[in-house]
């Protein structure tokens, strides 16, 4: 007896530290109460912040979620509703949300929707219409973990890294573009396109106009696909500084916009990620019409895309709600990187996300992955907190962690920035006693106090 | 036009540009006749019957009355809206435990408590149809092979194939012993696979049978699980249809004849299951796949990541289905239900000297118009469909879209409107009987080469009450029908 090849390979990714971390906590979870010394969970990309807006919503509209309609059971209806084309309803809800996202600087077609259950299927079934097995797309690191998974493992598509380093604060360049093409042609590899995050996870940057242009021209260029994973557009603390890659498409000619799609979801803006709600937004026919067939392996329960066709419908509550939720998270990202500074820890300045890119590259024995390594799992153990080395994400510099602040309450946040501080504290401690008897040392250590002096400045 | 239509197709992958997806077949033309013109019966009196759907309706009231009464699961309104944030954000693969020991107890009911199921080897997927396709990635390669008994749920080569390479050999079944599956049968495509350098790695049974309404029994259960056991392959049960079953012979599910012999190897042991047919959700999307081998649970576990169930879904059927009392009610209501009309149709249908196979189970009859047919062609069974949707006004499955290797065969199904709805439509079969009689009556005494005009629905309708009000013991009961009283 044999499984098949992809049940007995690794291509799942779920050996990686991203969710062996994950797992640990699992086994010892932080709670107030009960486990007041538990690992506090810092890996998991969730928005917490906001709940209270959408339970007052569902207080006020209880019909939405009682399989009502004015008044009258609609259960039936919703039950037999299988329809891969999607509620109406819901589909031109959901482009409206999207829509003011981006201040209405683009117009979405609900026609050109498909949903998906979750972004997870929406990434995979994107990558079956646009690519076949061997072949490859183009990624910038660090890019998200789960992308090993999504994007690899049931399509036979490979992924070939874009190589960005905080040289230039992680930003796309023209030659990291092209050294990742040849790169996939050195090894034979045919590249359908590049797929990018925008605002970016783990970075939890916004791409600037230079670099969405860059990478338009780059695929138009070569002929290739271009996926903007905007999963994260709710989550940009200002609004003005959010660019759609379709935004840019009307100064492009139509060819290369039949080749430029967007993913969606509503698990981080919403923060419902249980409810598996993704989408898949293109202009071209042909791909909107392959992936709705293909969302037949994952459509999105009737009974969820009813209730959020309500809650998005209201107008009122949508734009409020965007609002209130980047003004929370704009203060809550800022806790956490005042935090960080006093502890001499720099972030990598970032707009947007629900995490921080954090550089704790001082902090390393030695400039390496084991290195890195060995830092993770003194953060998992002995801080206890569960971050994500960047080593998971593909980064190529050893010292970046993602560090996630939406996802808990102030109080743990403030307790799990204090267990990062005493942390620090001690291990400049035994530094101390260490360069006592090494006066070499001790300038080092004063040179690298000074330095996050003038961090602390920027 | 052409041109772009081609620049198209290259940027496009081989799975997005090929028919896997079978939906450019003739068979859709049903369903877009029935889109474009529907029944109603005040609004559109003339408009197309569907009963190409196999739903279940007729049940609706007793579930409509217990989320009446349980607003609590619906974890939104007042009562429930305390849980709302643990169940938004849960998002872990493995299900919510409410939802998993729910959905196992229920299995277990439909099946008597025959047989006991571990609520972690419960794996969500998006549908049957995520299920079916998630095994096929486990269990095979690209270029590998499973059998499978024909006539069969036309959207296995869809699930089972488009995306995952895999091939179906069909295992071919005959109105010669009621379409039983045989051991030479599956013999013969095993050899066609072997002589093709294909590697089988499993059987696929759907039981109960869709299309054709009957349950396995013990002997052919037995039969398959040696056959692969034998042959160290996989044993895939598709029972979607179980809790649809309303007559002897009752219902035996994989799960009891693995119990019953202890010595078969488990590992090659998956079931298939969904809460669309049982319970009529199709909405909610609720698949299940069920496996006794510890790697496919964990594999296919990872992979439901591309298709769970909505925390929101989970939670409502984890408190529905673990209603005990509402449970044991709606089986034995839904069952019983779902044979009365079945009676009605077939019984209906018998009277007009039409024939249908003796089945226990599922939501439709698989109907006998060999007698029909112009000839013993697909060709003339696909002539005869289409007479029945644009002229009698019914969208039928013909058996060739089930890879049915006889023609004249149609799938029928009764369960996904109302009494009155089926009346009309068994008035209108009855039109084309009676037309087809007299028009084969006419066509003897005219040349041969002559074209058949067509169908023409004009009828007397006293000979329609007789036909419809004439006694189960008329001349014209086919045989294959045991007529009920």
């Amino acid at each position: 007896m044999t499984v098949s090849k992809k049940a007995a390979c690794n291509s799942h990714g779920q050996d990686s530290s991203y969710f062996l971390g994950w797992q640990e906590y699992e086994k010892n979870p932080y709670h107030e109460a009960t486990n007041p010394n538990g690992i506090i969970q810092m890996g998991l990309a969730e928005n917490q912040l906001s709940f209270d807006l959408l339970e007052s919503w569902l207080a006020a509209n209880p019909d939405a979620a009682a399989f009502k309609r004015g008044g009258h059971s609609i259960f039936r209806e919703l039950a037999l509703f299988q329809d891969y084309h999607g509620l109406p309803a819901f589909k031109n809800a959901l482009v409206q949300f999207m829509t003011e996202i981006r201040g209405n600087k683009v117009r979405f077609d609900p026609n050109n929707i498909v949903l998906t259950a979750g972004a997870t299927s929406a990434n995979e079934t994107l990558i079956f219409c646009l690519a076949d097995p061997a072949d490859a797309f183009l990624l910038p690191t660090p890019y998200y973990p789960g992308f090993d998974r999504d994007l690899k493992w049931r399509t036979g598509v490979e992924i070939v890294p874009i190589q960005c380093t905080s040289r230039n604060g992680f930003r796309i360049t023209s030659s990291a573009l092209q050294e990742a093409y040849q790169l996939a042609q050195n090894r034979n590899l045919k590249v359908k396109g590049v797929l990018l995050t925008n605002p970016s996870n783990p970075l939890g940057i916004t791409l600037n106009r230079n670099e969405l242009n860059l990478l338009l021209n780059f695929v138009d260029a070569k002929g290739i696909h271009l996926i903007s994973d905007e999963i994260y557009s709710g989550t940009v603390f200002d609004s003005t500084e959010f660019i759609s890659i379709m935004e840019l498409l009307p100064n492009r000619n139509s060819e290369l916009s039949n080749r430029v799609h967007v993913v969606y979801s509503l698990s981080k803006d919403l923060g419902l990620p249980g409810f598996r709600v993704g989408a898949i937004y293109s202009n071209n026919g042909s791909v909107v019409a392959a992936a709705t067939k293909m969302s037949s392996f994952g459509l999105i329960s009737s009974q969820t895309q009813y209730l959020l066709s309500a809650m998005l419908s209201d107008d009122e509550f949508q734009k409020k709600y965007v609002v209130e939720n980047r003004r929370r998270l704009k203060n809550r990202h800022a806790m956490l990187v005042r935090g960080l500074r006093r502890t001499g820890i720099p972030c990598l300045e970032s707009n947007s996300g629900l995490f921080c890119w954090v550089d704790m590259r001082h902090l390393l024995r030695s400039e390496s992955f084991e290195a890195e390594m060995e830092l993770w799992k003194k953060m998992v153990y002995e801080v206890r907190l569960n971050i994500s080395p960047g080593s998971s994400c593909h980064c190529v510099e050893p010292g970046w962690f993602r560090v996630c602040f939406a996802n808990m309450s102030e109080d743990t946040l403030q307790l799990a920035i204090r267990r990062i501080k005493s942390y620090v504290d001690s291990i400049s401690a035994m530094k101390t006693g260490n360069a006592r008897s090494r006066t070499k040392s001790i300038s080092k250590w004063v040179f690298r106090l000074s330095y996050h002096d003038r961090e602390r400045d920027r | 036009m052409e041109h772009s239509l081609r620049k198209q197709e290259q940027i496009l992958s081989k799975i997005a540009n090929n028919d896997g997806h079978g939906e450019n077949s003739a068979f859709f033309d049903g369903w877009k006749a029935y889109d474009t013109d529907p029944y109603h019966p005040t609004q559109n009196p003339n408009g197309v019957i569907q009963m190409g759907l196999a739903e279940n309706q007729l049940s609706f009231d007793l579930v409509e009355e217990w989320v009446r009464n349980n607003p609590k699961a619906s974890i939104c309104t007042a009562e429930g809206a305390s849980e709302f944030k643990d169940i938004a954000i849960y998002q872990d693969y493995h299900g919510l435990p409410a939802f998993r020991n729910a959905v196992a107890r229920f299995m277990e009911k439909v099946r008597g408590n025959r047989v006991r199921f571990d609520p972690d080897r419960i794996v969500m997927s998006g549908g049957a149809t995520g299920a079916q396709e998630t095994l096929a990635f486990c269990l095979a390669d690209p270029g590998d092979a499973l059998l499978v008994p024909t006539p069969y749920y036309p959207a296995n080569d869809r699930d089972l194939t488009w995306r995952t390479g895999v091939k179906l050999v069909p295992v071919v079944c005959d109105s010669s012993n009621d379409f039983k599956m045989t051991l030479s049968g599956l013999e013969a495509a095993y050899k066609t696979a072997q002589d093709s350098n294909v590697k089988v790695k499993g059987l696929l049974l759907n039981n109960p049978s869709n299309p054709l309404g009957t349950v396995l029994d013990r002997e052919a259960l037995t039969m398959a699980l040696r056959f692969t056991n034998d042959r160290n392959i996989h044993l895939i049960c598709d029972e979607i249809y179980s809790a649809t079953v309303f007559d002897e012979p009752g219902f035996i599910s994989i799960a009891e004849i693995a119990q019953e012999n202890p010595n078969c190897n488990t590992d090659l042991i998956h079931i298939v299951y969904s809460l669309s047919k049982d319970l009529g959700f199709p909405g909610f999307r609720v698949g299940i796949l069920y496996s006794y081998n510890d790697a496919v649970v964990a594999c296919a576990r990872k992979m439901s990541s591309f298709g769970l169930v909505s925390t929101q879904t989970q939670h409502m059927l984890a408190s529905m289905l673990s209603d005990e009392a509402f449970v044991e009610r709606f089986l034995a209501e839904s069952a019983a239900r779902l044979g009365a009309r079945r009676g009605v149709l077939c019984r209906g249908l018998a009277q007009m000297g039409l024939g249908s196979l003796r089945g226990s189970a599922g939501l439709y009859c698989w109907m006998d118009l060999r007698r029909l047919l112009k000839a013993a062609t697909f060709e003339a069974e696909m002539e005869l469909w289409r007479v029945v949707i644009h002229d009698v006004r019914i969208n039928v499955s013909p058996g060739a879209s089930f890879h049915c290797s006889e023609p004249g065969w149609f799938r029928v199904c009764f369960a996904n409107m109302d009494d009155d709805t089926m009346r009309v439509a068994l008035n209108r079969i009855a039109k084309l009987v009676i037309q087809s009689s007299s028009n084969s009556e006419a066509a003897a005494a005219r040349k041969p080469c002559r074209r058949r005009s067509k169908l023409e629905v004009s009828l007397s309708f006293r000979r329609l009450d007789e036909i419809m009000m004439s006694s189960p013991h008329s001349p014209m009961t086919s045989p294959l029908v045991r007529a009920r009283t």
